[in-house]
Order: C-alpha cells, then structure tokens, then sequence
C-alpha cells in the first residue's frame, strides 16, 4: 500500500529530475519563471559572461514593478532605477524572453498579473526572485522565492536544487468575524505563532474558513507564510479556484481546461497524510489587527493597546520589543485607536487586487480623507485597475480625497518615488512595517485595506466593524 | 566562487534578534545592475547617521570589530526579502562566515551561492561566542572538520548539508554541476508531453 501524501509530497515527485534519495536535495524542474527588474540583471549578466542562453524562454515571464512610479510611470527620474529597467527590456529581448513592460496592458506587481493572466495554476512548480513568491500558493502551486544565483540558474537550466522542506499543517477553523479579513487572519496566525514559526517548512493551509474563502483572499494569506519564514504556502486547488481560472488568457481553453480540472482535482492531501507539525487557529475571537512594532508577528487586535516590554516572555524579546518601540514612537499601553496616522497606502501584491479595492472602497464611499493625511491608492496591475475604473471605485476614492495611481509595488519598499518621511506614520496594506522600509525612519502599521481606508477617514486607527452596518450593502465585505 | 575550507579571524557580535535583509540592505542600492560593491551600503541605516556620519554606537564601527571576518548574531537572520544583495553586502564588506541560532531559508541558499559559510549553532553556544568576541578572543571555523573553536579553547562542532559543503569546499558552480544532468533534464522533457500534469506546461 502506497503511504498518504500531502499536498507537497504530489506536487514534488511530479517535478524531481534528479532524486538523491531522502536527506540530499532533488533537481527540481520549474514551471513557471516569473522575472521582475531588481533581482534578474546580475543573473542575465551570468548567463552572458557564461556564453548561456535561456533554457524555456517559453515558460518565463517578465514584469516591471518594483521602480515604476505609480504617477507617470514612463517617467522614471532617478537615472539607477531607469537603467535597471531599460537593462531588463534588453535583456529580455536577447534572451528572447515575454516581457509585460511599463506600456503592456498585462504590466503589474509580479503576483498579481501571474494569477490574473492564468499564468499561475494548480500542480506549477513556480519561483521568481522575489519572497513574496509565496502567494501563488493560493492555487496549490509550488511557488517560492529565489535570490539571483537561483534565478540564473533556473534561466539555464529550468531546474534548481531543493532540499525538500518540511510540512506545517495550518488549520484555520472557526466563523470569522463580520470585518475580519484574510489579512487580519494571517496577521493574528503570525502573532501568535512568531515570525519564525514556519521556517524550512510549506504550510499547507486548511480547514473550513481557507475553504470558504475566495481566491484573493486565500492569496493574501499565502503571500504573507514568508513572514511566518515558510518556504511557501499551498492551499488545495478546488471548485474556487477552477473557477477563477476559467478563461483567463493563459489557462487552456474550452475542453481542454476540463480536462486539466480533472488532474487539478487529484491535488489534495491524501486521508491520513503525515505532517512534521500541526497548528489549529480559531478566528471566532479574532479582531481586525494592527501592527505596533517593526516585524509582523508584532500585532495586536484593534481593541488593544501597545504592549509592554516589562511583561516580555524573555529577556531578548523585552529588547527587540524595547527597540521596537523606540523605532516606532509609541509608549506602552497606547491604545491602537489613538494611534494617529499622517500617511495611507493601499495597494502591494499582498492586498492590492480588485476585491482589496473593493474592500476599501466601500468604506471610503461619501466620506473623506482627514486633513493632513496623504492617501494612496495603488492598483495591483493594469488589469485591476481598470476593472476598478469600469465599477467606479476610482471615483469613490477620488471623491474622497485619495490618490488614484499607476500600478507599481509603491510604498511598500520605497524603491520608487513613493516613500514615507522620518518619522511619519502610515496606515499600510503592504506585507512588512521592517525598519526603514518605506522610508528611512518611516513607521508602518500593517492593516487590512477596510482598516486602512478606515484609518485615512479617521486620521487615526479605527475599529472597522463599528463603520459595518453602512457596509453591508458593499457586494463583497467581510465574511 | 572562492572556496571555503577554514578561517581565523575576528569576529563581530550582533546581538539582535530577526535581522532582515532591509536591514542588511536597504532597499535604495538594490537598483544597481552589477553584483559588486554592495559592502558600502551594508546594514547602511544602523550604520551609517541621517547625516551619512558613522554611527559609532553600531557594533561593525566599534574599534574592535573593525576588519571582522565572522558574524554572530540572533536567530532567523536574513528574514524578508530574497534579495541577494544581502549576501553581496556581507561578502563584500568581509564577512566569510555568519554563525547564528537560525537562518531565514532564502537567505540561506544566498549566501551558499555566494561563498559565505552560514553556521547553526545552539542559543547558548552562540551566547558564548558573542561574549568571546567581546573579550577579543579569535575564532576559528573549519569546515573540514565543521567545528567553531574559540583561541580559549572552546568548540562547537555543526551540521551541515553533506552536497553544500562539497560546493563550498572545492568552490564549485553550481550551474555547471546540473548541466551534467543534462540528460535528465532532456528526459523529463520529453516526458511532459505524455504526463497528465504536462496541461500545467501549456502557455
């Protein structure tokens, strides 16, 4: 008898070149190359110092996102961030790889337009250099991050070695909250948990509140398992998804996409499969989050207040939590709602997509941005943003007084124009409120794009669910 | 890559816990197109003042630190962001090897790619350390042997991935090595065709 697998055990033996046997790292054949300017042109330049070509140019794709302003897009100032743009554009015409560019209708943030484009899909063995690589999971895609030496060598090779990682199971259980996002779930998972918990395993997410949640709310649990240190995230491909993906332009079509169903199915862990560790979350309880500190595991409900290193559970966590708050400004004990917040964004590959938009526009509508708040609003991609533009939701925001911009991964790293200053507080959809990621002495505070949006109205932190019986007209609010 | 099979040398403490490669490397020099003088721009902003003045209370501009060759920090450093750059930056400044209680995983195969040897050693192991290095005690790590051995007499021995240590030993590229699997690739290739899984390659 053939023992149970997981999700990752079906996924991996379908994609092993080369198996050493158990311990020793398998060649691992990739599906799926996505390609973005900052982490590929030391890799293009590797290939040609090696007299290399691309191996598949037929399965990598190439996006610009990371330095685009999200103003005039095509209008990149700062003379380092155009070079490393124009370097991709040469190198993906050399190489004779797809290039999604500034001008392309399908340009967007990376993990964005690979689910949009259908490019992403159940069983893909999926890398790119970049953490956040981890949100294709959402499909039961194999997806992770790579640095540059691994993205020159999937170039030359389409395969990489992998020690394969271990297995966390994450069971979310539970009714969630009217309010409670996907992001606040996987928000309250890390806080819990730490932002080592996953580290050198997959997290394979189930249970009943992964199942009843739609593809871009699953997308943005998955994007965020690499702050939990995961390898990746992967949740069960089914009818959810099979529906999202039907007719996207990449996807096959007609007949065919029925048959790819059908081997899409199969990819779920067998009954009584083995995991090296189990976690159960129940959100019932869980409240909208909000982060205090400088690492995502440091969250607190809305309800709460900012907490105080005295109570730490070790010595080493009183400093990191001592040092937090001196970054970030904040005394023990403040309350969240009392936090006050000169800066906004939404937008990144982890809530920037249509029903993020959707999400935070709802709670905009016939209400207006607080004096002395700047507020952003950056679309995933062109696809989204145009979807937002034909349902109106450009005009709630701009009629609330929020910026609607080019898509661009934005304020969340601060490679582009869009930064926050020293010392300044933003309310933020984005995935990590690290030291000086959005600006040198920046203070971030991760929320979910209703808790944002909420936040710019209020010009400070404010308990969404409060604001809800106005939102439940809104087609898709909280579950 | 430079190969690794031991070194003597200074090593610098970080006593912080979670260091993130936006702290290893901020994210306004990863828009260069080359993979060379990142060691400037290494931990800039803990490094380096508003003003762009050395900060002197940041350990790397201590004195005794300064020609450090070792790294001992807190756990799951290099969380974040796959950015090589960190890597870069760490080589580049000098740093051959990090010994810490754990390692983010991408930031971990970084560094392999790059020659820097990341050592996994016990809290209290690399307690030890940091407080050695503080006494300006040299360490010596051996990868021969996989053993952290302190001039006072102190060692550790570490685990290691038997193939990551081979590479490192001889200094091998790794692209070369999987192109001699080149038949395999070729296999399962063609093989695709016919597996039920090959609608997954359709683009």
């Amino acid at each position: 008898m053939v023992a149970p697998k997981t999700l990752l055990d079906k996924i991996w033996e379908a994609h092993e070149v080369v198996s050493q046997g158990a311990g020793k790292p398998s060649l691992l054949y990739i599906d799926l190359h996505l390609v973005h300017e900052v982490t590929s042109p030391q890799a293009f330049d590797g290939l040609r110092a090696a007299g290399r070509r691309v191996r598949r140019p037929d399965l990598t794709f190439a996006t610009m996102d990371h330095n685009i302003p999200t103003d005039v897009p095509s209008v990149i100032r700062d003379p380092i961030a155009r070079k490393q743009v124009e370097v991709l554009a040469k190198n993906c015409a050399e190489f004779g790889v797809h290039l999604a560019g500034i001008e392309s209708p399908d340009q967007g943030i990376v993990h964005v337009i690979g689910p949009e484009l259908g490019l992403t899909q159940p069983g893909k063995t999926i890398v790119c250099g970049d953490s956040h690589t981890s949100t294709h999971g959402a499909f039961g895609a194999l997806a992770f991050g790579i640095g540059t030496s691994e993205v020159e060598h999937v170039l030359a090779t389409q395969c990489l070695w992998q020690q394969k990682p271990k297995v966390l199971k994450l069971e979310l259980v539970g009714r969630r909250p009217a309010g409670v996002t996907a992001k606040d779930v996987i928000l309250g998972v890390i806080a819990r948990h730490g932002v080592g918990f996953g580290t050198g395993h997959v997290i394979e997410v189930s249970g009943e509140v992964v199942s009843a949640m739609s593809m871009e709310e699953r997308m943005t649990v998955c994007n965020m398992a690499i702050e939990a240190g995961a390898r990746a995230g992967l949740v069960a491909p089914d009818e959810t998804t099979f529906a999202y993906l039907r007719g996207r332009p990449f996807v096959p079509q007609g007949e065919a996409f029925d048959r790819a169903v059908a081997v899409w199915r199969t990819l779920r862990a067998d009954e009584g499969a083995v995991y090296d560790k189990t976690i159960t979350f129940d959100v019932s309880g869980l409240e909208p989050q909000v982060t205090w500190g400088t690492n995502p595991g440091m969250c607190v409900g809305v309800k709460g207040a900012v907490p105080d290193p005295a109570q730490a559970a070790s010595e080493t966590e009183r400093r990191a939590m001592e040092r937090a708050l001196e970054y970030m400004g904040l005394a023990p004990g403040t309350r969240i709602e009392e936090i006050p917040v000169q800066h906004v964004f939404i937008g990144s590959c982890t809530n920037a997509r249509i029903e993020d938009l959707r999400q935070a526009a709802a709670v905009a509508k016939g209400r207006k941005v607080a004096p002395g708040v700047r507020a952003l609003v950056v679309p995933g991609s062109k696809r989204v943003k145009q979807q937002a533009e034909a349902e109106g939701l450009d005009r709630v925001f701009k009629e609330a007084g929020f910026e609607w911009r080019e898509p661009g991964c934005s304020m969340c790293l601060g490679m582009n124009p869009d930064i926050v200053p020293a010392g300044e507080r933003c309310a933020s959809t984005s995935n990590r409120n690290f030291e000086g990621r959005q600006g040198r002495g920046a203070r971030t505070h991760l929320v979910s794009p209703a808790m944002a949006a909420a936040a710019a109205i209020a010009g400070h932190f404010v308990d969404v669910r409060e604001w809800l019986g106005e939102l439940e007209a809104a087609a898709t609010g909280g579950r | 890559m430079e190969p690794f099979v031991t070194l003597t040398g200074v090593a610098a403490p970080l006593d912080r816990v979670n260091v993130d490669t936006d702290q290893i490397i901020p994210k306004q020099f990863l828009k260069r197109v080359e993979r060379t003088g990142f060691g400037q721009f290494l931990f800039y902003d803990w490094r380096f003042l508003p003003d762009g003045k050395e900060n002197p209370e940041f350990v790397l501009n201590d004195p005794r630190y300064r020609g450090a060759s070792i790294l001992v920090a807190g756990p799951n450093f290099g969380c974040g962001s796959s950015r090589e750059h960190a890597a870069w930056s760490l080589l580049d400044y000098g740093f051959r090897v990090i010994i810490a209680p754990s390692f983010a995983d991408i930031f971990y195969n970084n560094c392999f790619k790059n020659g820097i040897l990341l050592v996994t050693l016990p809290d209290d192991a690399v307690r030890s350390l940091m407080d050695a290095a503080a006494r300006g005690v040299a360490v010596t790590v051996d990868l021969e042997r996989q053993v952290v051995e302190t001039a006072e007499g102190a060692s550790w021995g570490f685990e290691i991935d038997p193939f990551r240590r081979r590479c490192l030993l001889e200094g091998l590229d790794d692209i070369g090595l999987t192109l001699q699997h080149e038949d395999a690739i070729a296999a399962y290739e063609a093989k695709r065709k016919d597996n039920p899984l090959a609608v997954f390659a359709a683009r």
